[in-house]
């Protein structure tokens, strides 16, 4: 190498400046493109770094204890006399779901009733208007009411509540638990009564499905590694015990945050790769016009790798500032991110700026810009000098490099993937599906491009053949528009449906006309009848009364549970081998079952005989069982010995009680258990008097009604798909710079030929109509190849994860359609105004 | 045969071509360009190349230039043979020897007439890069209107700029490229006198291609294309 060209280093630098200087407002465009997507994900990053701050912080607040011992039986005295031994303190808390009736208004609903002692919690505080100092529930008589639950009544402090047979009188309104966040409230709504005021209420009968809590507090010196050495040991023989420490529950809670900012974050970057593109189209089109200086300056002796350097110094640079207010931005939009979570956090956040999310975002920035800039700035290289002196010599080609390039590209895209779902397939997926959209997107421009060319209507009139030449000639835009206004038409769509698909889910459960559409559970053996007749007495019709016997498996083919469970050889679940079955028994099967194998035996004559069960086609295949094998169950504490006589499927989308495991008759009449009775109300105040009945005289049964729980998933979902829907918007509005962007960029091509035919003679009108053509085919074959895709991945979610009938929601997708391609053609006519409302020479000089 | 072989003594050549020929594939065809062509030109003579369009002449040039690779034979510009020379190579070797003036100017838009001119300096890593373009530029006339883009300037300016760039680098020998085809004829036979002076001053060797005889009969040498070979039309010409 020359003593000259070692000396040069700085000179690229140098250049890359110069030249910008005149070109700083379309930098400035292709940067703008990576703006929203780098401040969506700082922004997510930067309040999921808070959160985990937060969490860190407030670790203890989170539990209110430093320990949680939980159980579905009572809890032994050993247990206590255990920690009393340690010195530790406790808190007891007896939990189950149970009706209220507020007598005032009448209202009644099913809420969960949490019994506790004085001093819940230790950590933290139970806040509640008015305020309470003293850290307990109150009176033997009192009772606090969730926020929500106060509002839905009318109810106000002062007022009573009746919970089984005991009336509280409300002393004050639960405005939030430590660890529970708004939505598990609107689900749950909690009722807080002393644990010492629940006995004579009549509600903790056998069947109902109760959850011992014992909250600890260490002693001061107490080093909590202790529970995992000492503590857990001493009571793991004790099965029914759950434990949840400090250290769990920051782990559990981090987690599910860290995948909800993951499932953002992967938004956001879906909103940075649209930017990418387009800078990857911007960049590509300010180098097809920069080709003649570049050989110019090999002509003056500069090197391939110098000229491109330059260009790829302006990129970064762009990336950088991109970056940067892309990350300021992103600080900024992370004050209203609280809001927009508000109901899903279990605490207030405390903001603070995370300078590692921002250095992130610039990096980012950065790298993106530069990656997806790369392919067209590796052409620089190949420009032939000799481009100066002929302007019929080739552009300059990539080289095999630019495979290196796509390879970076995919593998970028994976990495990201991967560092926010924690998974490689999941992350494959994602990676998959959106080259996947990318090719086809590519495909279909690739067509249009051939097929337009190929079947020209030379015979149609002048307009309408120079608006669908403009579709294939040199300098088209045809592939990065389909492209871009393709993928974000399919990314803004595929969430509208996702967001369908959830609600018809739900709303498909729901009771279609005659349908059962209220539950009610927890009916003991000698209340059946009654509950029978008083329904039939409200002029409400008895759908189905159901016997539930509860039990676990004990032992499949011979081998007991347990010993599977610790068998790491064993691919059994182990949740399938630990739950609680829920079952029933009778004589035959009913509508929505169906026998797959074997033949169903719905009576046991004789005490002895061999007992024939059926069981759920799936569950079966998970417990891999075959027809005639052994499955023993232990129905509390009595084991009973059982083969596989059926394997039937059921129709779970029928509104009815459904079950794993059906028993035939003449086994489990006599074990412990309840009843579940069906029933169907026609008008809230229908609903509103039965229930109201129905809790006066029963108190411990409770009510589902079913017409509730969809409003109240509605709600929850609206707020889910809100969240989505913020996150989306920054994808549409990437997707419109982009646009806009595209159609900028190419100005001056525009410009030029429309400035030849006004010469030429075209009128203002035939200019306009011709680029109309143009972009009413862009917008409308993009936004259709989008739809498509958005109706692929629709059906692929509907079939594969929520396993339900798609229903597209055909007049929202409509609508999307329409309002792309008016953008479309909107963004791309007012491009042509200023050539239409100008006289030819003006404009060019201008634009020159 | 268009072998013409001009001048006294080899070492005193800055450019030799020996049997030069260039190809390119045009459809299923071979379409030659330039056949067989050989010639000599000695240190600070003048040239012209004329030739009706398509005959050869500015592929000729772009393959004396370095500015492309040829088919077959080879070119030895300043001591150097160009053919073993990658892209790279070939340029570094024009910046230390050549300098381009060229029909339309070819001036970067992006860069002011100064900044034009201070491009080959730089790129041979010149520390007075900016003294040196200030005086050519001065020197073409131009010293008032250093820091106006090219969209600013007249066609006889651009192209004003674009000599004061190619002498910036003080270039054994300078290729032109119908200097003044682009301009009218009063701006043209400035641009001409502009390019001879300076040419006779710094003592460098001038290669240009042009339709213009009057412009070819200023030269030592005239050299006509005909179907891409060469042949010698007058020798030792006399201005």
């Amino acid at each position: 190498m020359s003593e000259g060209h070692q000396n040069i280093r700085g000179w690229s630098w140098k250049m890359a400046l110069r030249d910008g200087r005149k070109n700083r407002g379309r930098l400035l465009l292709f940067m703008s493109s990576i703006v929203l997507g780098i401040a969506a994900l700082v922004s997510i990053n930067s309040f999921g770094e808070n959160l985990k701050d937060q969490i860190n912080g407030e670790a203890k607040e989170l539990l209110g204890a430093d320990l949680e011992v939980e159980s579905r039986q009572p809890i032994p005295d050993e247990v206590y006399s255990y920690f009393d031994s340690l010195e530790m303190k406790m808190i007891r808390e007896v939990n189950f779901a149970s009706m209220v009736l507020f007598p005032k208004s009448g209202g009644t609903r099913l809420v969960n009733v949490r019994a506790i002692e004085d001093g819940f919690p230790f950590y933290g505080s139970l806040e509640t208007e008015p305020a309470r100092q003293d850290k307990t529930v109150g009176g033997e008589n009192v009772a606090l009411v969730d926020q929500t639950l106060m509002l839905q009544f009318d109810a106000q402090a002062g007022d009573s509540v009746k919970v089984g047979k005991n009336i509280y009188k409300i002393d004050g309104e639960v405005l939030s638990v430590p660890g529970q966040s708004g939505i598990a409230s609107t689900v749950a709504p909690p009722v807080f009564v002393k644990l010492s005021s629940l006995e004579g209420s009549g509600l903790m009968q056998k069947g109902s499905r109760i959850e011992y809590r014992l909250y600890i507090k260490y002693p001061d010196e107490f080093d909590p590694a202790r529970f995992e050495t000492e503590i857990e040991p001493r009571l793991e023989a004790n099965k029914n015990l759950r434990f949840d420490d400090v250290e769990e529950r920051k782990e559990e809670v981090g987690d599910t945050y860290s995948d909800l900012t993951g499932f953002l974050n992967l938004t956001a970057f879906i909103a940075l790769l649209l930017g990418c593109l387009g800078v990857a189209s911007s960049v590509h089109i300010y180098i097809k016009e920069k080709v003649t200086s570049v050989a110019i300056l090999r002509c003056l002796g500069a090197g391939g790798g110098q000229s491109m350097r330059i260009f790829l110094i302006q990129v970064a640079l762009m990336g950088f500032v991109g970056g940067t207010i892309g990350a300021a931005l992103g600080v900024v939009v992370q004050y209203f991110l609280p809001s927009l979570f508000q109901g899903f956090l279990p605490f207030e956040v405390d903001l603070a700026i995370s300078w590692s999310s921002v250095i992130q975002g610039i990096l980012l920035g950065l790298i993106t810009s530069v990656l997806f800039a790369l392919t067209p700035l590796l052409a620089i290289r190949k420009i032939s000098p000799l481009r100066a002196l002929r302007t019929s010599v080739g552009d300059g080609d990539q080289g095999r490099e630019k495979y290196f390039v796509y390879g970076g590209i995919v593998l970028f895209i994976y990495v990201f993937a991967f560092l926010q779902l924690g998974e490689w397939f999941s992350a494959m997926i994602f990676t998959a599906g959106l080259f996947v959209a990318f090719a086809v997107l590519t495909l279909i421009a690739r067509a249009i491009m051939y097929l337009v060319k190929r079947y020209f209507p030379g015979k149609s009139s002048f307009v309408f053949r120079q608006g669908l030449a403009n579709l294939f000639r040199p300098n088209n835009q045809t592939l990065i528009l389909v492209v871009t206004i393709g993928l974000g038409t399919a990314l803004i769509t595929t969430l509208l449906m996702t967001q369908s698909v959830l609600l018809d889910k739900v709303k498909f459960s729901a009771a279609p006309e005659g349908r059962p559409n209220m539950v009610l559970f927890d009916i003991q053996d000698d209340q059946v009848e009654e509950v029978t007749s008083l329904t039939r007495e409200q002029g409400l019709p008895v759908k189905q009364v159901v016997p539930i016997v509860t039990m676990k498996i004990h032992s499949l083919k011979g081998r007991e549970a347990a010993a599977i469970r610790e068998d790491s050889t064993s691919t059994i679940p182990n949740w399938v081998l630990g739950r609680e079955y829920r079952v029933t028994y009778r004589d035959s099967l009913s509508e929505s079952e169906t026998i797959v194998d074997g033949e169903y035996r719905g009576r046991v004559e004789n005490p002895g005989d061999s007992i024939f069960i059926s069981i759920e086609d799936e569950r079966a295949k998970d417990m891999q069982l075959e027809i005639g094998d052994k499955i023993s169950f232990n129905v509390q504490g009595a084991i009973i010995e059982t083969y596989v006589g059926s394997i039937r499927n059921i129709d779970w989308q029928r509104v009815q009680t459904n079950f794993f495991v059906l028993f035939p008759e003449g086994v489990l009449e006599k074990a412990p258990k309840f009843h579940v009775l069906m029933t169907r109300f026609d008008s809230p105040e229908e609903s509103a008097e039965y229930q109201k009945a129905v809790v006066s005289e029963f108190p411990n049964i409770s009510i589902i009604d079913l017409e509730l729980i969809l409003e109240t998933v509605d709600a929850v979902i609206s707020k889910v798909s809100f969240v989505i829907r913020f996150m989306a918007f920054f994808s549409i509005l990437t997707g419109l710079i982009v646009l806009i962007g595209s159609v900028l960029i190419s100005r001056l091509q525009r410009m030029k030929e429309s400035v030849l035919l006004r010469t030429l003679g075209a009128s203002r009108k035939q200019i306009f109509r011709i680029n109309a053509v143009e972009y009413l085919m862009l917008g409308t074959l993009a936004g259709f190849t989008g739809l498509l895709i958005a109706l692929s991945v629709g059906w692929a979610l509907a079939a594969f994860v929520f396993e339900t009938t798609f229903l597209p929601p055909l007049v929202p997708l409509l609508i999307t359609w329409v309002a792309i391609i008016a953008f479309t053609m909107l963004i791309g006519l007012s491009n042509i105004r200023k050539v239409t409302n100008n006289p030819p020479l003006k404009v060019l000089r201008q634009e020159e | 045969m268009g072998n013409v072989s001009t001048g006294s003594a080899m070492n005193d050549s800055i450019l030799a071509a020996k049997n030069l020929s260039k190809e390119y594939d045009s459809g299923s065809k071979r379409l030659k360009v330039l056949d067989d062509v050989s010639f000599e030109i000695q240190k600070g003579s003048s040239c012209a190349i004329v030739g009706p369009s398509g005959s050869g002449k500015t592929t000729l040039l772009g393959l004396c230039a370095g500015l492309d690779g040829a088919t077959s034979g080879s070119v030895v510009l300043s001591g150097e043979s160009l053919e073993n020379l990658n892209e790279d190579e070939r340029a570094a070797v024009r910046n230390r020897n050549v300098g381009f003036i060229f029909q339309n100017f070819n001036l970067l838009p992006t860069l002011t007439a100064l900044e034009n001119v201070m491009i080959p300096v730089e790129l041979q890593g010149g520390k007075n890069a900016r003294e040196k373009a200030e005086e050519l530029l001065s020197k073409v006339g131009l010293g008032d209107r250093m820091d106006h883009y090219p969209s600013q300037l007249s066609g006889g300016e651009q192209q004003r700029v674009s000599i004061a760039r190619a002498f910036s680098n003080d270039p054994k020998i300078l290729f032109a490229d119908e200097p003044t085809g682009n301009l009218d004829e009063e701006t043209g036979e400035k641009i001409e006198q502009l390019i001879f002076d300076l040419n006779k001053e710094s003592g460098t060797t001038l290669v240009l291609v042009t339709h213009d005889l009057e412009l070819a009969r200023r030269t030592d040498k005239i050299f006509r294309m005909k179907g891409g070979r060469l042949e010698l039309k007058e020798s030792e010409k006399a201005v």
